[in-house]
């Protein structure tokens, strides 16, 4: 299969402490690949690399085959109008409605009339279960739930060929992080190639992975097939996964 | 020391680059000209007040200061011509850029730190959108239309009130006081201040934009980052306002 991201030998130090170390890993074409790993441990700056948010000190990062740590904010931009990323906090624009932050890729990439892109905003709530009553809310008037799927729809708007999530159920109730991972498997079926997911919910793993690499410190104590990795016996990423792991960085 | 030189190295460092960007991204698609507009609207009309109260005040008591002080040699007749050059070359630009200028540019480096500390930059960037053409070319925009009108109608305040208090308070002529002062005043002295007044709008703006996407440390450092501007803006205008009026005297006045 394919590789749509490839990361090679990346290293990243903030502050003078090391958060990734030599890491490398492909999320193929067609795959939902899940990156576990403690608070800290590094997932959310691979998912910075991998979108072009930040650089590596040294290694090298590609996407769709191109080398993306060479290339300029300009330059990125038509590689990241095929990615969709959901933030953990959802980042949706505090000052616009729901209807005006979904709304927000096409009325900048498109010159779509707004009879058609409020269509294609509500198909884009509708598909991430959320009522047509929610367009004119802000941000601030919805729960941590609703705002962690209108950042889906958002995202979606784009139909990207990858898409991102950084910890798409923390914060949510066991309800709402079922229907998110329900959304997740929903969305890679039926919209994206290739997901990333980075997360340290092992309920959320099951139900998405194809594959799971398990970050540990900066490297990965693991990574292969769901199963696998979640069934392995190599003591670090048992003692992680049954929760008795510490990090030796503080 | 070591780590204060560094820092400040940094900041003006990143100024610059952030500087050089944005001169990249000007001509770059899309205009984003109703942002544009809005911008002026923000900076110039909300402002509007501050900048002409300031100035018809600091009219006024440059008129009456020099008056009182330059009667002691039988110069009062002078006032009008003194007031105005100072007004037209100096005050009226530089008291609308620090006055507007903290203003315009503590507002946005609150707005865009906020939108760094909450990702929402970073959700811009994600979406494709190019965030230096979307955030700050329209601000820089505005501010270089906003501050020389800005300036422009300080000057004509500033200018107003210093003749006024003249005639209230010192009985003189307006008829005499005008005709004095446009004999002394050339348009270079008018120009020298509105063009002063032009770049002094991009570097306050630009430092706004620079302190604010620079935020670091949560709702503290917005803060901080808040007060900082407020600093930079002020030595900036200050600061640059030597070297520019040296480089337009050069320029523009023969030897000096």
């Amino acid at each position: 299969m394919t590789a749509i991201v490839e990361v090679i030998d990346v290293w990243k130090r903030f502050d003078g402490l090391e958060v990734l170390r030599g890491l490398s890993l492909e999320a193929l074409k067609g795959e939902t690949l899940v990156v576990m790993g403690g608070s800290g441990s590094g997932k959310t700056v691979l998912l910075r690399h991998i979108a072009g948010l930040i650089q590596p000190d040294r290694g090298q990062v590609k996407v769709f085959g191109q080398n993306i740590e060479a290339l300029s904010e300009e330059e990125l931009l038509p590689i990241r109008r095929r990615m969709g990323f959901v933030f953990q906090g959802a980042a949706l624009f505090d000052s616009l409605s729901v209807h005006e932050n979904v709304a927000y890729p096409l009325r900048e990439h498109t010159r779509l009339s707004e009879d058609r892109i409020r269509a294609r905003v509500v198909a884009a709530l509708a598909r991430v279960g959320l009522p047509e009553d929610v367009l004119p809310l802000l941000p601030s008037e919805l729960s941590g739930g609703m705002r962690k799927r209108v950042g889906i729809a958002r995202a979606l708007m784009v139909e990207p060929d990858i898409m991102l999530y950084d910890e798409p159920t923390a914060g949510l109730d066991p309800t709402n992080a079922r229907l998110v991972a329900d959304l997740i498997s929903e969305v890679q079926a039926g919209v994206c190639d290739t997901s990333i997911v980075v997360t340290h919910d092992l309920e959320l793993t099951r139900a998405v992975a194809t594959r799971v690499a398990v970050l540990i410190d900066g490297r990965f104590a693991a990574l292969g097939p769901r199963d696998a990795v979640l069934e392995s016996d190599e003591p670090v990423v048992r003692a992680f996964l049954t929760g008795e792991a510490t990090s030796h960085r503080v | 020391m070591e780590a204060y030189l560094r820092r400040t190295a940094m900041w003006y460092g990143g100024l610059s680059l952030l500087g050089g960007r944005v001169l990249r991204n000007l001509a770059l698609p899309p205009s984003y000209l109703q942002h544009v507009v809005r911008e002026i609207e923000v900076m110039g009309v909300r402002s509007l007040g501050v900048a002409l109260i300031a100035a018809v005040f600091t009219g006024m008591v440059f008129a009456l200061q020099s008056a009182v002080n330059m009667a002691r040699f039988g110069a009062e007749a002078y006032v009008g011509p003194v007031s105005a050059l100072a007004i037209l070359r100096e005050l009226g630009p530089v008291l609308t850029a620090i006055l507007v200028g903290g203003k315009v540019a503590s507002g946005i480096t609150a707005e865009l730190g906020s939108m760094k500390v909450t990702e929402q930059i970073d959700a811009l960037r994600t979406l494709g959108v190019n965030y230096i053409k979307r955030l700050i070319v329209p601000r820089l925009l505005a501010a270089i239309v906003v501050f020389p009108l800005l300036t422009v109608l300080a000057d004509v305040v500033g200018v107003l009130g210093g003749m006024v208090i003249m005639y209230l308070e010192r009985g003189a002529d307006m008829y005499t006081y005008w005709n004095v002062t446009t004999y002394w005043v050339v348009p270079r002295d008018f120009l020298m201040g509105v063009g002063k007044s032009v770049f002094f709008g991009a570097i306050v703006t630009l430092i706004g934009c620079y302190n604010g996407l620079s935020t670091e440390g949560g709702t503290e450092g917005l803060g901080r980052a808040t007060t900082a501007t407020v600093v930079h803006v002020t030595m900036g205008v200050i600061v640059s306002d030597f070297f520019l009026t040296k480089l337009i005297l050069i320029l523009f006045w023969g030897r000096v």
